[in-house]
Parts: structure tokens; C-alpha cells; sequence
């Protein structure tokens, strides 16, 4: 076996933690970013041993990469083994022109920028830190330092956005004219101080906001991207000189393949195994101090269960799905009602991959409802 | 024993005024039962009489008193058993009619002192919880005297609680009710009041001896259905089973027939010697017919053979419950029941449910209707899927319903009845404050919500009770409800043709709030034959896809789709729509303002 191509690495500090956020964060801590890289490092030499030599992505994810020490930063992002695409994930107002240097000076192919909105208004809502012209002023502080593969992340929905606003987040986003955009719907988890401080006001919008995903991908569609997977999109490879721009990291994902995690709360999946870390930082710490790997929550994940995940991940994506192997777990009357109902297309007959499946642009709307009633 | 040494027996009272105290303390008073032995309600065997506060089964004890035989029946106290509590009057001499000191006379008083007179039976009055610090003795015993003649002064004064004026109770029944007075040396009859099924030894009568007597060993025979068995034991309970040799004229007890299906021996026939018959069976024999039915579907289709095995079993102990298989093509495999009222289906539900571990779908209970077709065939009709299209007549039944209210509430009493198509018959004065209204209701108008309406109208103060007074013929529609255009069997409803509309409207908005947005537009429609007369539209769904989904959320959320998946397959498929159970209850919930 030539090893996992796909490194995710998590770097959970912020500056503060944004209410709708549920990733592992840690808040300020500028005294632990020294010992987590070392951490860090310490368990990807436990892990080098599933890594292939020559890897074909790594994520750096967060918390807020970027806002983690430089030094520390830069200690990382070298330690890192090489790879075809490196994407580091970054808040507006930590990139300045020194920090796009340093990604770019070590190796960083891509950077994903968490705009969200550019409504001043909107942004204090999500409590973000940075206003509309950190967002603007940071995309071309990369441009300048020679990124050439940008990725934008907006987030429609949020309580008291209309219409209007999105229309207007859209434009200012397409006026940047990033080579990648990811559009999330704000998902309010119960339990969170923001749903707690707005719930009401989403429930009262939800009749409004549901047009709201229908009017992102055709606005992006319109304006050429490629929609390549539920909430992503890319310029397609005839406007990027023949570049395939989608995520190849997460692209692995999405197509079911093996990928390692470090880090506090990072997720591995390697050989129908899958293991989450311990998301406590002390814990973390501690253990790697030791030398030992941190604690883990343990997932063996059995055939039909690998069949099913590969299923939901597949119908994200605008790519045929081929059946032959998930066949076992779709309900075959489910995908007759699911075509007489235009939600899905079935196709690649005489091909040599056998039957696919592909949603509509309509079934990839109601995509999760189809997984539901396709699974058998 | 002579016949002038026995009385029999039976206590009559309105739901919660002290029947079985009554009871148990008789059983103690006469040393049937030692103190320890006492349990609270000796006389309902089954947990759920006890836990419910209500006995479903009448059955007999005899005591002694004074060099007496007393033989105790007791009645199932509701109206749904009206039948049963007439074949247990018949089989008494006299009746102990005990009424609430606080409560006063409420509609079962009076419905089963009615019931009593005309089984030709002494009344025995008797006011019990006079130890209630809101006690009104006087009050009650005047509301006694009122409902059945006589002087407030006879009627009697007890706590059966505390065991004050008991004994008095026992000395009257010796003293005023009469002793029975059968034909000793006749061929022997016997009246089948009651009956139960025990698993080892089939079906076992409780009787009242009239005629004669009944030996061990001999062949018997049920005069109206001919079915024919020997008598494997004979008996009484005093209160647990005693077998004696014989059952001479003027006595009660039980009597083992060995028989395997209750259905085979009906409360109210006739038992005679197959030695020595007798030319006449008792009179008042009749078939009971439910009145009420609905179709029970088990939650989970899987379970649709233990609800037939079930059904099976309590059958065995409940001759009046009748079921027949039923497919719905929204609900699937079941079964259409009927019952004699309303307390009845409660009941069997409730014991299908505990006795039995079934997740029920109860549809809304609809009643028997007596149909005739445009090409004059006869038909009866129990289930509103099965109404032919063709109709030149329906009829329905009717109820005479007495309602007992505080004055205070004779106008919103009024109010409902005239919405349930009511026809108001007299209203009486039972005291100053209280007045007994009597009206004829379709049944049909009573078995949905009636009752609880009447209850909340009249914040809880109103007693009700009914009897069945025949067949009328009524202005009656079919409603059908089609969902994604499919008509849905189990949402049928037969109803009024001024209500048609009202009706159709509500249960369509009511649909549209419980059925969930689907991937496709669902139309709702109510319509009567071809022609719609309501419609709603449950719009498709624009977006069901989850935000997003990287490394590290995969798990959960794959957890998140298997936990709708399986939300989905508590959901009924009517045609391409996934139909929540509790969309099918919405026709139980609707009233007259469609809340």
C-alpha cells in the first residue's frame, strides 16, 4: 500500500470565538501556540508511518490558522510534508501583507478566506471580527503576494439578511472574482448562545430564507462557476486555463478516500477505521508531551456503512455517482419514485463504469431528502 | 334453601359514588372474608377495573346474614354495558340504589334506577359518604325521593367507608326485598347473566336458578342458541369459587360448561336440562349489536399477528367486542372492531395496549349505519370506506341522552346539543339547582367529542347517559379526503350535509399543518363524490441539503440522515406521500370551530 495522500491539520486558536461557531476553538492562548506546534509535529511523526512520502494534499484548518504566531505558523507550514496542494484557512483581518508572504514563502497553494458577508450590519450579527474592507483589503494582500487560487466562504441566511443583501454580498464577492467561492447556509445548533439570541427571528425568516440557496447557485452559476459540489464552487477549467480548481482536498472527502487528521479534535479515516482526537487542548498537550498519541474515540466503520457514507458524500457532487458497488444500499423502488419525480438521472448504461446516478439541479437542492429515501 | 331464606340482590350507583365500598364492606360485615384477606374492591378482578375505578364484569357473592342467603350481583356501572346491567337486574328481586351525600343524583342514578323499575325490582335507597365534610344527606335523599316516589325519611344513611349503617343495609335487604319465587319442582331454567373464560376450563356461566334445580354431570342446553354442554361443575363464589352438588330455584352461582368459545353461550339466553326441558326460555333474551366502530392498525406492521392473536384472546372474555380483518391502503393490515359504546372501545384499546404491548392506530370511530341502495338492497354499513356510492336511504342511530347540570349550564348544554343535531325533548327540575334536559342525538354526533365538550362546557358538572332508541333516517353525505389526489380510506367520514362543508374545510387545513412539505406540491382535497369542496396545497420543499459536510463531520452527519430515515418510517405511504400517523387522528380532533 502507497500510503494516505490527504494531511488535515488543525490549528484552533481564534481571537474570539464567533456565536455560531461549533468547531473546536480555543480563545487567545498565544502562550500555547509554541507547544501545540510541537505537539502537532510530534503526533503527524507518530502518523508518518500511514502517510505516503509524497502527498497529494494538505489542509490546514481551524480556529483561525492565521491567527496562530507567525513563528509558530512558519514552524509548521515547513515541518509539513510537501504536497501538490497546500490550503490554509484565514480570517480577513489576521492576512496582512506579511502573513501572505510567509504562506505563500512556504508553500501554500491556495487560501480559503472566511469572508461571510460584507454587510457591516451582518457581520456584527455573526460577530466576526473584521469589517467589509478587511475582507476586500485581505484578498488582494494575497493577490500581491502571488496567490493564485482563492476561495471565498459566504454565509447566507444569517437573521435580518434580505433578499437585497444577499444580492448585494454576491456582487461584492463576484467583483473579487475569486477562482473558488463555498456558501454555506447559517446553521443554527441548538444549544448556542446564537440560536439562543436569534432563533426566533431565523424561524420567523425561515419561509423567506429557503429561496435563498436556490438564489446563490444561480447567481454563481450565472456568472460562470461551476457548482461541483452542494455548497462549492469554481471557475471551470475553460476560464482557468485548463486548471481544475475545485478542492482536491476536499474532493478526497467527498469521494470516499482516506485522509489523516492532527490536531485537537481532528478526524482520521484510514482503512475502515475512523478516530476523532481528544478536542481538549490540555489532554492534547499532555499526551504528545509524553510522547504518546492522544486520546481517541474509536469508529469501525463496516461495509455498508462505508457504502452509505460514500453515497451521501457521492450525491454532493455534480459528477456521476457509479452504482455498481453501492447497489446494496439503495432502495431500487426509491430510485424509480426519485426519477419519476426528476430528482435524479440515471445514466453511464453501456459505459464501462456500469449504471450512475446524478442529481437534478432541483435534486441537488432537496440532495439530503433524495439520500434519505435512496438509502435502503 | 328454601326460596322465602334467599334474596338476591344487586347495588346500583352512579360511576365513583361508592358501589364497590359497598361492596366489600357487605363481604366483610357477613365474615365472607376475614379483614386480612380484604382487598380494596374485592370484586373487580382485573387490574384495570381496579385502576380505572370501574367494574366491567358483573359477578356474584354470596353472603349470609341472619339465616339468610344473600346473593350479592354485582353491575358494570356505564352505560356502554346497559345490556349487561339489565341481565344482572333481572336476575335480583331488589336493588340497593346508593347515591352520593355530596354529589347528589347524577345521570347513571337515574338511567339505572330507571333501568330497575322497569325490571319490576324494589329499590332500596341508600345515601353513602355521609362522613364528607361537604356531605348534604337531606339534599340527596330529597333528589332520591324526587327520581323514584316514596319519603326522603326510608331512604337509608350509611358511610361505607368507615362501615356505619351497614348492617342496617343487610337487615332491609332481608326485610323489603322480596325472596324469590320460582317454580321449585318445575323443569329447571336458569338465566345467564354473566359469563368469563378461564383458559383451562372454558367458558364459565354465572346464572340465576328461576326454575327447578340444575345437577353436576347433567347435559344442559341454551334454549335460544341451542348450543349444548354439561354442566362440568356447579357453584357459587363466596367470594372465591365453592362447588356445590346443586342449583336450586331462587339461587345464583356459576356453573362450568367446558365450552371453548365464548361466542357459544350469550349473556341473557335461557339454560335448561336436556333430560327434562322446559317448554319456555325466560323472556328478554335479545342479540347485543355494537354500535360503535373503528378500524385498529398496529403502529408497526409487523405486529399485525400479534394484534389478531389478541384480539383473539380478549374475544374470549368479551362476547359483546366483534372484529373483522380490514385493509387500508394508507394504513396497511388491521382490523375494523365493533363495540357496544364509546367507554367499550376505550377499554379494549387500553387492554390491547397494556395487556398486550401494541402501538395502536385507533381511526375515528364512526357508527353502524343501515343503508339501502338505489337498487333497494339492504346493507349494513360499519366503516365509512364501505358506503356505496349509490344511496337512496341512510339511516342512522339515534340516542335518548339524559344530561344532569347545575341550572347554571342548561343554556350551554342546550347550545351543544342543538349543534349535534339535538332534538330536545323535556327538561325536569331534580332540586333547585339541578335539572335533568333530555334529547335525541344521532349517535354519530355523540361518539367523537361529545363528551368532553359537554364536560368543559359545564366545567366537569354535567353527568351523561344514554340508551339507543332505534334507526332514523338522515340527511348523510360521505366525505372523502384526497391527498396528491388519492382518496384516503381511513379519512373517510359520513356526515351531515350542513356540516359538509365546515367539516371538509377544517380537516383540510388541519392536513395541511400535520402532513410535512414534501419534494413535490401536495394537493389536499376534501370532496363529496366527484365534487371538491375544499382545497389546500402543502407546497414542495425548496431546499433539504445539509450546509456542509468535510472529514470531520462525516459521522455525524450520516447519524443525522439514518435518524430521518427512521423518523420516515413511522410515517404512512399514501401513494407518493409520506403521511405521519397523527395526520390520520386529525378527523378525532377537529370541532365545530376547526381549532
Amino acid at each position: 500500500m502507497s500510503g494516505v495522500s490527504h494531511l488535515y491539520v488543525h490549528l484552533p486558536f481564534c481571537a474570539q470565538r464567533c456565536g455560531y461557531c461549533d468547531f473546536v476553538t480555543v480563545v487567545g492562548r498565544r502562550g500555547e501556540h509554541g507547544p501545540y506546534v510541537q505537539a502537532l509535529l510530534a503526533e503527524l511523526e507518530l502518523e508518518r508511518p500511514l502517510l505516503a512520502p509524497r502527498l497529494e494534499t494538505v489542509f490546514v484548518g481551524g480556529g483561525t490558522p492565521t491567527f496562530t504566531d507567525e513563528r509558530e505558523l512558519r514552524t509548521l507550514l515547513t515541518a509539513l510534508p510537501p504536497a501538490t496542494e497546500v490550503t490554509v484557512e484565514a480570517n480577513p483581518e489576521t492576512v496582512t501583507t506579511e502573513v501572505a508572504t510567509l504562506l505563500l514563502d512556504c508553500g501554500v497553494t491556495r487560501v480559503s478566506l472566511g469572508a461571510q458577508t460584507f454587510d457591516p450590519q451582518l457581520l456584527s450579527v455573526l460577530e466576526r471580527v473584521a469589517g467589509p474592507d478587511d475582507v476586500r483589503r485581505s484578498f488582494y494582500h494575497l493577490r500581491d503576494a502571488g496567490c493564485d487560487n482563492i476561495s471565498l466562504d459566504l454565509i447566507y441566511g444569517i437573521p435580518g439578511q434580505s433578499p437585497a443583501a444577499l444580492d448585494a454580498d454576491i456582487d461584492e464577492a463576484l467583483a473579487l472574482d475569486p477562482e473558488h467561492l463555498s456558501c454555506y447556509e447559517l446553521e443554527a445548533k441548538p444549544g448556542t448562545r446564537f440560536t439562543h439570541r436569534h432563533g426566533e427571528e431565523l424561524a420567523r425568516q425561515a419561509d423567506a430564507l429557503e429561496g435563498y440557496f436556490e438564489r446563490v447557485v444561480e447567481r454563481l452559476a450565472g456568472a460562470g462557476y461551476r457548482w461541483y459540489e452542494t455548497a462549492n464552487f469554481c471557475r471551470p477549467p475553460e476560464a482557468a486555463g485548463g486548471l481544475d480548481l475545485r478542492s482536491r482536498h476536499n474532493l478526497a472527502y467527498w469521494l470516499g478516500r482516506d485522509y489523516v487528521g492532527i490536531g485537537v479534535g481532528a478526524v482520521s479515516t484510514v482503512a475502515g477505521r475512523r478516530w476523532r482526537n481528544t478536542p481538549r487542548l490540555p489532554v492534547y498537550l499532555s499526551a504528545l508531551g509524553r510522547g504518546e498519541p492522544p486520546p481517541r474515540e474509536l469508529e469501525a466503520l463496516l461495509e455498508d456503512v462505508q457504502q452509505r457514507e460514500r453515497l451521501m458524500l457521492g450525491l454532493r457532487l455534480d459528477e456521476p455517482l457509479v452504482l455498481a458497488d453501492l447497489a446494496p444500499v439503495v432502495n431500487a423502488d426509491a430510485l424509480a419514485r426519485m426519477e419519476r419525480l426528476e430528482l435524479v438521472a440515471r445514466g453511464g448504461g453501456e459505459a464501462e463504469s456500469g449504471e450512475t446516478l446524478t442529481l437534478t439541479p432541483r435534486g441537488r437542492l432537496l440532495g439530503g431528502g433524495v439520500t434519505v429515501e435512496l438509502l435502503a | 334453601m328454601s326460596q322465602d331464606r334467599i334474596r338476591n340482590f344487586s347495588i346500583i350507583a352512579h360511576i365513583d359514588h361508592g358501589k364497590s365500598t359497598l361492596a366489600d364492606r357487605i363481604l366483610e360485615v357477613t365474615d365472607t372474608v376475614s379483614g386480612r384477606e380484604m382487598r380494596e374492591q374485592l370484586l373487580d378482578s382485573m387490574d384495570l377495573e381496579r385502576e380505572r375505578g370501574i367494574t366491567i364484569k358483573a359477578q356474584a357473592v354470596r353472603v349470609l346474614w341472619k339465616g339468610h342467603q344473600l346473593n350479592l350481583i354485582d353491575t358494570p356501572g356505564h352505560v356502554d354495558f346497559t345490556y349487561e346491567v339489565s341481565r344482572s337486574l333481572q336476575a335480583c328481586e331488589g336493588a340497593v340504589l346508593v347515591v352520593d351525600a355530596a354529589q347528589g343524583v347524577e345521570a347513571q342514578t337515574v338511567a339505572n334506577a330507571y333501568l330497575a323499575i322497569e325490571n319490576n325490582l324494589e329499590l332500596l335507597a341508600v345515601v353513602n359518604k355521609i362522613d364528607l365534610p361537604a356531605a348534604d344527606p337531606d339534599g340527596a335523599a330529597a333528589e332520591i325521593a324526587e327520581l323514584i316516589g316514596g319519603a326522603a325519611n326510608d331512604v337509608l344513611r350509611i358511610s361505607a367507608k368507615t362501615g356505619q349503617g351497614i348492617e342496617a343495609v343487610l337487615d332491609a335487604v332481608i326485610a323489603r326485598i322480596p325472596a324469590p319465587s320460582g317454580a321449585a319442582a318445575a323443569s329447571p331454567r336458569a338465566l345467564i347473566f354473566d359469563s368469563s373464560y378461564d383458559q383451562y376450563r372454558g367458558v364459565v356461566a354465572f346464572v340465576r336458578a328461576v326454575d327447578g334445580t340444575f345437577r353436576t354431570g347433567e347435559g344442559v342446553q341454551a334454549m335460544a342458541q341451542g348450543t349444548r354442554f354439561e354442566a362440568e361443575e356447579l357453584g357459587f363464589f363466596s367470594p372465591t369459587m365453592r362447588a356445590s352438588q346443586t342449583l336450586e330455584a331462587g339461587e345464583v352461582g356459576y356453573l362450568i360448561t367446558g365450552l371453548k368459545d365464548v361466542s357459544r353461550l350469550r349473556v341473557g339466553d335461557t339454560l335448561t336440562s336436556r333430560e327434562n326441558p322446559a317448554g319456555e326460555p325466560l323472556p328478554g333474551y335479545k342479540d347485543v349489536k355494537p354500535m360503535v366502530f373503528s378500524g385498529l392498525f398496529p403502529t408497526d406492521s409487523d405486529e399485525y399477528p400479534n394484534l389478531r392473536d389478541a384480539l383473539e384472546k380478549l374475544k374470549l372474555n368479551d362476547g359483546a367486542l366483534i372484529y373483522e380483518p380490514e385493509t387500508s391502503q394508507a394504513l396497511g393490515f388491521g382490523f375494523r372492531c365493533g363495540f357496544l359504546g364509546l367507554l367499550h372501545m376505550e377499554i379494549v384499546r387500553e387492554r390491547l395496549e397494556r395487556e398486550f404491548d401494541l402501538d395502536l392506530l385507533v381511526t375515528a370511530p364512526n357508527v353502524a349505519y343501515q343503508v339501502v341502495t338505489l337498487a333497494g338492497a339492504e346493507i349494513e354499513v360499519h366503516n365509512p370506506a364501505d358506503m356505496p356510492p349509490d344511496i337512496e336511504r341512510v339511516e342512522e342511530p339515534y340516542i335518548r341522552a339524559s344530561i344532569i347540570v347545575p341550572k347554571e349550564y342548561v343554556g350551554p348544554v342546550m347550545e351543544l346539543a342543538t349543534d349535534r343535531r339535538g332534538r330536545f325533548d323535556h327538561m325536569e327540575y331534580l332540586s333547585e339547582e339541578r335539572a335533568v334536559l333530555i334529547y335525541e342525538l344521532p349517535l354519530a354526533e355523540v361518539v367523537v367529542d361529545f363528551y368532553d365538550q359537554l364536560k368543559s362546557r359545564t366545567r366537569g358538572y354535567a353527568s351523561f347517559d344514554y340508551d339507543i332508541v332505534g334507526f332514523r333516517e338522515g340527511n348523510l353525505v360521505k366525505l372523502d379526503v384526497l391527498i396528491a389526489g388519492e382518496p384516503v380510506d381511513a379519512l373517510s367520514l359520513i356526515i351531515h350535509r350542513d356540516s359538509a362543508y365546515g367539516r371538509g374545510r377544517a380537516l383540510v387545513d388541519r392536513l395541511r399543518q400535520e402532513i410535512p412539505r414534501q419534494m413535490f406540491d401536495v394537493p389536499v382535497q376534501a370532496a363529496i363524490g366527484s365534487r371538491v369542496i375544499a382545497r389546500e396545497t402543502i407546497k414542495a420543499k425548496r431546499k433539504d441539503v445539509l450546509a456542509k459536510c468535510y472529514g470531520g463531520d462525516i459521522t455525524r452527519k450520516r447519524k443525522l440522515l439514518e435518524q430521518q430515515k427512521k423518523g420516515k418510517k413511522r410515517m404512512k405511504q399514501v401513494g407518493a406521500v409520506e403521511v405521519p400517523q397523527e395526520a390520520f387522528l386529525a378527523v378525532l380532533n377537529l370541532n365545530d370551530n376547526g381549532r
